[in-house]
């Protein structure tokens, strides 16, 4: 980007050498030019697999009920068998670690991987070019849409190329929304016009969040407000598969006639028909090197390689490459030999250890919850006979989707007695607290503290068994 | 902000607020265009470590319309909201109004339940296990805290699931207690029953009342000074729901087992209170915590 910079107008007094500018520069509206190829085609099914899942998964029905729902209200979080409480929040921190882990593994082996074919970002902004595309044509057709006057075919285009947005952005407002609230009641609740307040609000701020970003922001996003592209650089090395020009090949770049001989005209392989920078969807030409704007959608190598097939020059020209193997020549099996460094090995080995603690942890979770609470006043007391008596309160929670018939035992002391109910039960995903009596006959052990152990097992369908620590106290005499 | 004696303090941070924000916008239009020398290679000149340059590009303008929107949201919600000193805002909003608010809203949501219940007899919200449930949180949250979570009570607070009762168990006087609270007072007698002698007899006069283990010489000897405490417990002991005196009889010791305990009732009195708890709680909420209480002692057979 330059200086938009202005000659000094009126004013005489300013010295001869000095201007004045504006800090502030418009921006270059960029029309990126539709490409096909392989990296291309990979995108295309990256878009179709990320949004077969978002828009399909909340549809899908499970035990009678919707199977991935985050109910905020119900503070549970169902997803299919699983059905997790604001307790279980470590799995969340499990699942953001591993999805880090797993952006800085494919950084460091491929560079911008995520942003290129994966980051909702970019899929929207791709599904919208597409629409863009389909009403207004290809990049030259959208420039000279743009720049003729008022027409009705200018209003008539843009009028329905709006209205797929907005029907789009809506579309992804209510599925979003249908992830937190079920998504057949919210869908009877659109065509009867009783949505509350907060289902429409956010399925309006989405539904505008994606219209906005992916519609009008686009390379913006990527260039000044994510957070990622600011420090992925720190995930590179010279062995990272990056977007590269082939300057060596390529350069000194010129046009020349299909006929001439190349090694007369003394001409790289470089044809300079600026279709790189057309494709770009950030605007930047690949051929100046690697630039923080590249999100290594891989759009110029394919648009390059179709030119180069054109003019019968091997193709690669722009490739994905590494830096190491593109200044040392390497083919691309000596590339792979490079894949497998420490960093690469570091990042894989804590992030598959992760994940396997994650699914062993979430596999072994025992769906019920105890917590013994001693109560917070009477810390012990004499009755009738002398008996002393304890009361805990118990917490627990029912995880299953079943009824839970449940036993309470308490043993750890000698004579011990549970004077209040022992057999109760939950109801499902129900919770639960319970005063509990315990007793022991007088004299029975020493004054001062004993560890008592609490046990509910579940005389379910499925045999578990919760233990929670306690204490109880003999008073002095 | 009744904290301060004048209005100064609210002027000085409502002023400051203010004109940070306008100078926001100030300086944003005063550096909107400057005048610089240029150079050719589009770099402010400055090189750090060697070989690391400063490009010297324009901010996008998106940027300055960010920077305008957030300082138009400062002004509207300075607005809006109680911001600027002590001006409480257009929409008048405080967060003890949106307690109450929130408040109000959920009383409103439970309010057909508790109608329902409001209807019901005592004995028929302990058979209903959804009253019950609404008495047991009820109970967690005000009664526990003296009573336990058993309601079992301690030492000096009343056990509240067997069948002796001070001041009457049966729903109304236990919904009185609960709506006004209970004082119980026994004077200091020991110098109404007489010498420590004395006193020390009536103590095991009263244990035997109840069979608890006792001296009988020296019961036999107390019985005649019992007659100070008949004015209250009774001639047989048996005690009165309408002073909140005790039974003596059964063998229950609300501050204490044993002759010590009992002597130093006589000698020093007891005040026992029990806080009224109408201020917390509705009068239909009182009515469900009274079938939880009832139910309590009158378990379902």
């Amino acid at each position: 980007m330059s200086n938009s910079t202005q000659p000094d107008g009126g004013n005489s007094a300013a010295r001869p050498d000095e201007i004045e500018i504006s800090l502030y520069a418009d921006r270059q509206k960029i029309y990126p030019r539709s490409v096909a190829g392989f990296f291309t085609n990979w995108r295309w099914a990256m878009v179709w697999l990320t949004q077969i899942v978002f828009y399909g998964l909340p549809w899908l029905q499970w035990n009678n009920r919707q199977a991935v729902l985050f109910d905020l209200e119900e503070r549970r979080f169902y997803l299919f068998n699983l059905v997790l409480y604001p307790h279980d929040l470590i799995y969340l921190t499990g699942l953001l670690v591993i999805s880090a882990l797993a952006l800085f593994l494919f950084t460091a082996v491929a560079g911008r991987l995520w942003c290129g074919f994966a980051c909702p970002q970019t899929v929207y902004t791709e599904i919208y070019l597409w629409m863009e595309k389909l009403v207004e044509g290809d990049r030259t057709a959208r420039m000279r849409l743009d720049q003729s006057g008022h027409t009705l075919e200018k209003y008539g285009k843009k009028t329905l190329k709006q209205l797929l947005w907005i029907a789009f952005g809506l579309w992804t407002g209510f599925t979003f929304v249908g992830y937190f609230t079920p998504i057949e009641q919210l869908w009877l609740a659109v065509w009867q016009a009783e949505l509350g307040p907060w289902q429409s609000f956010w399925i309006l701020f989405y539904g505008f969040a994606t219209y906005g970003n992916a519609g009008y922001m686009r390379e913006l996003v990527c260039k000044h407000m994510c957070p990622y592209a600011r420090f992925q650089s720190a995930m590179f090395d010279r062995d990272t598969l990056v977007v590269t020009y082939d300057a060596q090949r390529g350069e000194p770049r010129g046009r020349r006639s299909r006929q001439a001989d190349l090694s007369l005209l003394k001409l790289g392989s470089c044809v300079d028909c600026s279709l790189c920078v057309q494709v770009c969807p950030t605007g930047i030409d690949i051929r100046k090197g690697l630039q923080y704007e590249c999100i290594g959608c891989g759009s110029c190598a394919d648009v390059c390689d179709q030119v180069m097939d054109k003019v019968g020059y091997p193709k690669g020209l722009v490739r994905f490459t590494t830096q190491n193997g593109l200044e040392q020549g390497w083919t691309s099996a000596q590339m792979w030999r490079r894949v497998l460094r420490p960093r690469v090995l570091a990042y894989g080995a804590i992030l598959l250890l992760i994940t396997v603690a994650l699914f062993t942890s979430l596999y072994l979770r025992t769906p019920l919850k105890l917590d013994v609470i001693r109560d917070s006043t009477i810390l012990s007391r004499v009755v009738q006979q002398g008996y002393v008596e304890n009361v805990y309160t118990l917490r627990m929670l029912n995880a299953t989707e079943q009824e839970q018939p449940l036993r309470l035992v308490v043993h750890g002391l000698p004579g011990l007695q549970v004077i209040s109910e022992t057999e109760f039960s939950l109801a499902p995903t129900g919770a639960r607290a319970l005063a509990v009596t315990v007793r022991v006959p007088p004299g029975s052990s020493a004054p001062g503290m004993h560890p008592i152990h609490f046990e509910v097992q579940s005389l379910g369908a499925e045999p578990m068994t919760v233990r929670q620590d306690s204490v109880f106290m003999m008073p002095r005499q | 902000m009744s904290d301060f004696t004048s209005y100064f303090w609210h002027y000085y941070v409502a002023g400051l607020t203010l004109i940070s924000i306008l100078a926001c916008l100030g300086l944003l239009w005063y550096a909107s265009r400057v005048k610089v020398t240029p150079t050719k290679d589009n770099t402010t000149g400055h090189v750090w470590d060697e070989d690391i340059i400063e490009k010297d590009n324009p901010l996008p303008k998106w940027w300055v319309w960010m920077f305008i929107i957030t300082v138009v949201f400062a002004l509207v919600y300075g607005l809006l909201y109680p911001m600027f000193g002590k001006f409480p805002g257009l929409l008048n909003w405080s967060s003890v109004g949106q307690y109450q608010a929130e408040r109000a809203a959920n009383e409103a949501r439970v309010a057909p339940k508790f109608e329902a219940f409001a209807q019901m007899s005592v004995q028929q919200l302990a058979a209903d296990p959804v009253a019950m449930q609404i008495g047991e949180s009820l109970f967690m949250n005000n009664c526990a805290v003296c009573h336990a979570a058993d309601a079992r009570g301690s030492l000096t607070f009343p056990n509240l699931t067997d069948k002796d009762w001070i001041w009457g168990g049966d729903p109304e006087a236990i919904k009185v207690s609960i709506t006004q609270g209970r004082v119980a007072v026994m004077p200091p007698l020991a110098e109404a029953v007489g010498s420590p002698e004395d006193v020390l007899n009536v103590a095991h006069y009263v244990l035997s009342l109840s069979g608890a283990p006792h001296d009988s010489v020296r019961a036999a000897a107390g019985k005649a000074n019992f007659a100070t405490c008949i004015a209250c417990h009774g001639a047989e002991g048996k005690g009165n729901y309408l002073i909140g005196a005790p039974n003596l009889t059964d063998d229950i010791w609300l501050h204490g087992f044993g002759v010590d305990a009992v002597v130093r009732s006589i000698n020093e009195g007891i005040m026992n209170v029990m806080p009224p708890q109408n201020v917390l709680l509705s009068e239909q909420q009182i009515h469900v915590l009274t079938g939880y209480v009832w139910a309590k002692s009158n378990p379902p057979q």
